[in-house]
């Protein structure tokens, strides 16, 4: 099935808004940057059946930042994995819906995250137990910009490379922001492609991230490689915020912070272009 | 035997039978007696190099698809270094993982207080959901190897790699959740852990010799702990000794006093005092660490005139 992506990415930001404004307050920054990655993923590229969401052999997504659980969780209901209604229990007491991915609570999420780093390396071991396996599969994660300070990244990032892991497509959420300021500020990626490439890693450059058809392209792009030996590094120069000119506005403040459901709603009607 | 061979040899068995099973290294396979393995199993073996957080998150990932990973290095490595690794992507998310760490305590010799884990069953204990079970000699761990790979949860192993005095006979029958009663006594109870339960034995033999009949019971599974055996034997006999290559906070005592929290019994302990390791051989350390059967029999004494 055919998905304008576009609508979609509109329906999963329109999402993310409600649940976390219905809750007051989450990371709202690093939810709308991801967006298109997520969209191009549950909708177009991966090997997935939400009627069967255990099957063998499927693709899997591991959001290794892991705080952006409200995005996934967005995306996962849009693509039929559990009723929209159930968006609004997010970080309610006894949700299914933490603010951090839990595989053992969220029908659909394939990697428990949110210590920083930590999800890269198990989606690693996901690449490696389905190469093992020779079922197919390809395994994608999602890193951010700050968590790409943690030193175990690195650590997966050699050993995906040195075990030819080309089964393994990763992207990194280039926002530019995290939570003490700008990364250039607090403790610079630069060059991030060099360092990936320096990494054995093959590199796809993707100047907007935000822009679905880019984004598209670069996991297309990711999946020919396959059979060189390199696993894919897509680096998404995104906008934290983006879609929403007040939450960007708030620089690196949006990163975790209050939303009323005022705020949600006006926020979604610029997400429609009703204003 | 060694233990690391009895060990290496029941992990070639099962991974023969079950080409899930899976061992992770983290540059110490031969330490840990695997290496070999890895021509045998190619497919099995997965040398991380000296990268343990690694490790760690990437056997929680090889679960997830189906594997039943054991990832090995030296004890504080296995542990105090990757704790949150273990917290989060192995119990928290629980995965089916196997934690082995080798040279506990003062087994750790010569490579001194870096490598000389005191702290590392508190470490452990204190995270939810995990396990842990601490061997005695070959004949328990032979035993328990497949337990350990049937649990479905994961499990810290300390284990001690070289040889160890044999405590258990072979008609010997292993609960990973009941303690082993090695000898009834009526007049106070001591518990060990690991290594240090031969000289436990020997400190009994020593008692009774002066008239007083010790109950020696090894707790191998410090988490959880036999209660119900703990809280039996000390009631029964009214007095109770600790003997643990670890620091006495955090490990075999601290657990023993939980369980007995409610008992108006007396405790004491021989165990690490608080402090770091330092190199030396094994009875260098024991004197400098007061782990020794002379110091084993005066705890006993000591707990027997708290009564």
């Amino acid at each position: 099935m055919n998905y304008d992506l576009t609508e979609i990415c509109k329906d999963i930001r329109c999402d993310i808004l409600t649940c976390i404004g219905h809750l007051g307050v989450g990371h709202i920054g690093g939810c709308l940057s991801v967006v298109e990655a997520l969209a191009v993923l549950y909708f177009k590229e991966m090997n997935i059946d939400p009627k069967n969401p255990q099957m063998p052999g499927r693709d899997r997504f591991v959001c290794s930042k892991g705080h952006a659980g409200p995005a996934v969780y967005a995306t996962l209901a849009n693509r039929g994995y559990f009723d929209k209604k159930e968006l609004l229990t997010l970080n309610q007491g006894g949700t299914n819906l933490p603010s951090h991915c839990d595989m053992n609570r969220t029908i659909g999420i394939d990697m428990t995250t949110g210590s920083l780093g930590q999800g890269f390396s198990c989606a690693v071991g996901v690449a490696l137990g389905s190469k093992v396996e020779t079922d197919g599969a390809t395994i994608y994660a999602m890193i951010g910009d700050g968590e790409s300070q943690e030193g175990q990244i690195w650590e997966a990032a050699m050993f995906a490379a040195a075990k030819k892991l080309d089964n393994l497509i990763a992207f990194t959420d280039y926002n530019k922001m995290q939570i003490d300021g700008t990364t250039a500020e607090v403790n610079d990626l630069d060059p991030l492609c060099d360092k990936w490439a320096a990494f054995g890693w093959n590199v796809i450059d993707v100047k907007d991230g935000n822009d679905v058809d880019q984004v598209a392209e670069a996991v297309a792009a990711a999946k020919a490689n396959r059979g060189t030996g390199k696993p894919t590094m897509i680096i998404l120069n995104t906008l934290k915020g983006c879609g929403v000119q007040w939450i960007v506005d708030l620089g690196t403040a949006n990163h975790n912070t209050n939303m009323t459901e005022e705020q949600a709603a006006a926020a979604i009607r610029e997400i429609r272009g009703e204003d | 035997m060694e233990m690391r061979a009895v060990y290496a040899a029941c992990l070639a068995e099962m991974m023969e039978k079950d080409k899930h099973v899976c061992v992770l290294d983290a540059d110490l396979s031969k330490a840990s007696g695997t290496l070999a393995l890895y021509k045998q199993f190619p497919e099995q073996m997965f040398d991380c190099g000296v990268a343990e957080q690694n490790m760690a998150s990437i056997a929680a990932g090889l679960s997830s698809y189906g594997f039943k990973p054991w990832i090995e290095s030296f004890t504080p490595f296995a542990t105090r270094r990757i704790c949150d690794q273990i917290a989060i992507s192995i119990s928290y998310a629980k995965r089916n993982v196997k934690i082995v760490g080798t040279d506990p305590g003062i087994s750790a010799e010569l490579n001194g207080g870096t490598h000389m884990s005191m702290e590392d069953i508190g470490v452990i204990r204190s995270i939810p959901g995990m396990v842990i079970f601490e061997p005695v000699d070959e004949v328990q761990l032979r035993a328990a190897m497949p337990v350990l790979n049937d649990y479905d949860g994961p499990v810290y192993v300390r284990l001690f790699r070289k040889q160890l005095p044999v405590v258990f006979n072979d008609d010997y029958k292993f609960d990973l959740f009941k303690a082993d009663t090695i000898h009834e006594g009526k007049d106070l109870t001591i518990f060990v852990s690991g290594m240090l339960t031969a000289d436990v034995v020997e400190a009994a033999k020593l008692l009774s010799a002066e008239g007083i009949d010790a109950e020696v019971i090894n707790i191998h599974t410090i988490k959880p702990i036999d209660r119900e055996t703990v809280i039996a034997s000390a009631r029964k006999t009214g007095a109770v000794l600790t003997v643990e290559n670890h620091n006495v906070i955090g490990g075999l005592q601290s657990a023993v006093l939980e369980a007995l929290a409610a008992e108006k019994i007396p405790v004491c302990a021989v165990g690490v005092e608080d402090r770091f390791g330092e190199v030396g051989k094994l009875p260098y350390l024991r004197e400098a660490m007061g782990l020794t059967v002379e110091n084993i029999v005066a705890g006993a004494k000591k707990a027997l005139s708290l009564k």
